[in-house]
């Protein structure tokens, strides 16, 4: 099953059994319906609890709160993470301090779905991640699953969670297939996942970042190096254990985060593990990110923006102080290249 | 229409507001036991009392930073709102909150925003959900004259106005935002009338004649219940005290002594004063005092939450 099509039965199914979900956004009810996500929801649900909304994402979150107040479970779909920032004032100074600023007495349970662009110049306004920014807020919970079968399970958990979620998808996962349970399941919010063990380095990912990861953990083993592979899958609850763990066990860390460095979940990682026990790095360990300037839009200029696989071999090479062996690496044509227009 | 007990009821109310709000301004300095911003509704009372008695079980108000009056207006309990004054575990934001961020979810007041603005949407999002479960319920919005400058009012008077969501938003004009006057902040053209984009009623009321606040409030309620629609009601009053906390603010020189003077001259309180005679009101008054006095000995008693 595709991602997208484990995002649309993940909604279906929570909301066969709960009257209170409903799911609005632009382009929700479209015939597209967001990129296959939503389609055929408001045949089934009705417009009532499946509908377009006008453009104004700082109301719309606002009102998804003054929904969840009447006991609704609000799902808002935004196509893409650059227009939630205008949702900021409701999602950070409302939502993400309901429970507290009331003492518990108010909790707003809402899922905020949106999504990162990537390729065919989506530009500087169509493909920022912003992961960072929501995880530094209190009173958020933050998740940015790639497989299908997690995009379903945290999809269904971040539904029945008391707490505002904002649930990151990647449109260039959209399209990727994998098995996906029957019926419902639950991903547990704030526990990252060891895509695969290795004992030798530790590369952490979220999002899009685990496949370029994945692809470079082949290479590496190619070249006889065990790489532990873990997808943090959640950035608020951010699951150190296991990150912790496996660090403790390769002494040899690379972070590969598709955002800024500056103030970034990769330094974070670091410095929570530095301020546990400095004495457990065998090598300093590497921040693989942006470079510290907005997405260009022409494909050359692009291209050379983001991280690629081999760009992780390499570091993770560099981290290990073996020397780097292009002739090994399996190129990036492997990956299914994206064409747009959105 | 207004029968003398609803009159008097009115009047009640108000006088109980009022008599709290100025204990506050009493008791807040020198003493500063309640250690948070407090934004007096001193001069504003027949606003919320106007429209919250046109209000029926169910309904809820969205209150805004000058949050006391609604949420007695609308039901509230008073020690719970003096304890969290004070930052006191039996608070009703169990001391998390402070006089900007009061809530009763069972006498339908939702927790209140600082943000200017920022409970408008939460009121449109409420009638979104009675409309959603066709439940006959309406929400208010309540606000001041500078969260019409904000874009989320817009927002959300676009959709209340496509939806034809029972939300009714109420603007309490009372002329200054902090100590920047309306004229410097929009053109000139009154906030009622801006909804005339939206294809929706725009009302403005004598914010100090309670009745008057009153009648629109329950014509525009029934307007929002019928499936009707929302309304924009704008009130026109005044704050006697200054933006935030105890003192008379016109030796700042932002507004003059003999303006205030003049709203302190058509107080809301006096104008329907007549409902009760003077024995009447000095019960009354006493009756209050000892209430005030109670929740104010609990709010002192009450323990302060444990940091954890």
């Amino acid at each position: 099953m595709k991602y997208s099509e484990a995002l649309r039965e993940a909604q279906a199914q929570i909301m066969r059994y709960d009257e209170s979900v409903f799911v609005c956004g632009l382009g929700v009810p479209d015939p597209k319906g967001v990129f296959g996500s939503t389609v055929g929801l408001e045949e089934e649900f009705g417009p009532k609890r499946v509908f377009d909304t006008p453009a104004c994402e700082n109301a719309t979150v606002g009102m998804m709160i003054g929904a969840s107040f009447q006991g609704m479970r609000p799902i808002m779909v935004n196509q893409r993470l650059d227009f939630t920032l205008l949702a900021l004032d409701q999602i950070i100074n409302h939502a993400a301090k309901w429970k507290w600023m009331f003492g518990g007495v108010q909790r707003v349970p809402i899922v905020i779905r949106v999504i990162v662009g990537r390729g065919w110049g989506q530009g500087a306004q169509h493909s920022q991640t912003m992961h960072a920014l929501f995880a530094h807020i209190p009173g958020l919970k933050v998740v940015a699953p790639v497989s299908p079968k997690d995009v379903k399970g945290l999809l269904i958990s971040s539904i029945e969670d008391d707490d505002p979620v904002i649930f990151i998808e990647h449109r260039r996962l959209y399209d990727e297939e994998g098995d996906v349970p029957q019926g419902i399941y639950r991903v547990p919010i704030g526990k990252a996942n060891v895509v695969q063990e290795g004992v030798d380095i530790t590369l952490v990912a979220l999002s899009h970042m685990v496949v370029e990861t994945e692809k470079a953990g082949i290479a590496l083993k190619e070249k006889g190096i065990s790489a532990e592979i873990i997808d943090m899958r959640s950035l608020r609850p951010l699951d150190m254990d296991t990150i912790l763990n496996s660090v403790k066990k390769t002494g040899r860390l690379v972070v590969i985060d598709d955002d800024w460095k500056l103030c970034g979940i990769a330094g974070e990682i670091i410095a929570a593990l530095v301020e546990n026990d400095h004495k457990m790095f065998k090598a300093p360990p590497i921040r693989l990110t942006w470079p510290d300037m907005p997405t260009p839009t022409s494909v050359v200029l692009e291209s050379a923006h983001y991280t690629t696989a081999k760009d992780i071999y390499e570091a993770s090479c560099i981290c290990l102080d073996r020397r780097v062996d292009p002739a090994l690496f399996i190129d990036e044509e492997r990956e299914q290249p994206f064409s747009g227009p959105f | 229409m207004i029968n003398h007990d609803l009159k008097k009821k009115l009047y009640k109310e108000m006088l109980y507001i009022r008599m709290i709000e100025e204990r506050i301004a009493e008791i807040y300095h020198p003493a500063d036991e309640m250690k948070c911003p407090t934004h007096l509704y001193t001069g504003q009372e027949a606003v919320a009392v106007g429209i919250c008695n046109a209000l029926i079980e169910g309904d809820v108000v969205c209150p805004y930073h000058r949050s006391h009056g609604w949420y007695m207006a609308k039901g509230g309990d008073l020690k719970a709102m003096m304890a969290e004054l004070f930052g006191k575990e039996a608070g009703c934001s169990k001391g998390w909150g402070g006089s900007m961020h009061l809530v009763d979810v069972g006498s339908g007041v939702m927790g209140s925003s600082s943000i200017l603005g920022g409970t408008i949407p939460h009121a449109a999002g409420c009638a979104l959900a009675f409309q959603i479960k066709e439940v006959e319920n309406v929400a208010i919005a309540s606000c001041g004259d500078a969260a019409i400058e904000e874009g989320v009012f817009h927002e959300s008077m676009n959709w209340a106005s496509l939806k034809k969501l029972p939300v009714v938003f109420v603007c309490e004009n009372n002329l200054y935002s902090t100590s920047s006057p309306l004229g410097v902040r929009q053109p000139p053209v009154e906030i009622y009338k801006r909804t005339v984009s939206y294809g929706i009623p725009g009302v403005r009321v004598d914010g100090n004649d309670v009745l008057k606040v009153y009648e629109a409030a329950l014509e525009a309620v029934s307007l929002a219940r019928a499936g009707d629609g929302p309304t924009l009601i704008e009130a026109m009053t005044y704050r006697w005290r200054e933006h935030v906390g105890p003192n008379y603010d016109y030796s700042l020189g932002y507004r003059s002594k003999q303006e205030l003077e003049e709203w302190i001259e058509k107080c809301p309180i006096k104008r329907v004063s007549d409902v009760v005679s003077e024995r009447e009101e000095e019960l009354l008054i006493e009756g209050f005092s000892k209430e005030i006095d109670e929740a104010i000995d609990f709010a002192r008693q009450s323990p302060f939450p444990k940091p954890s």
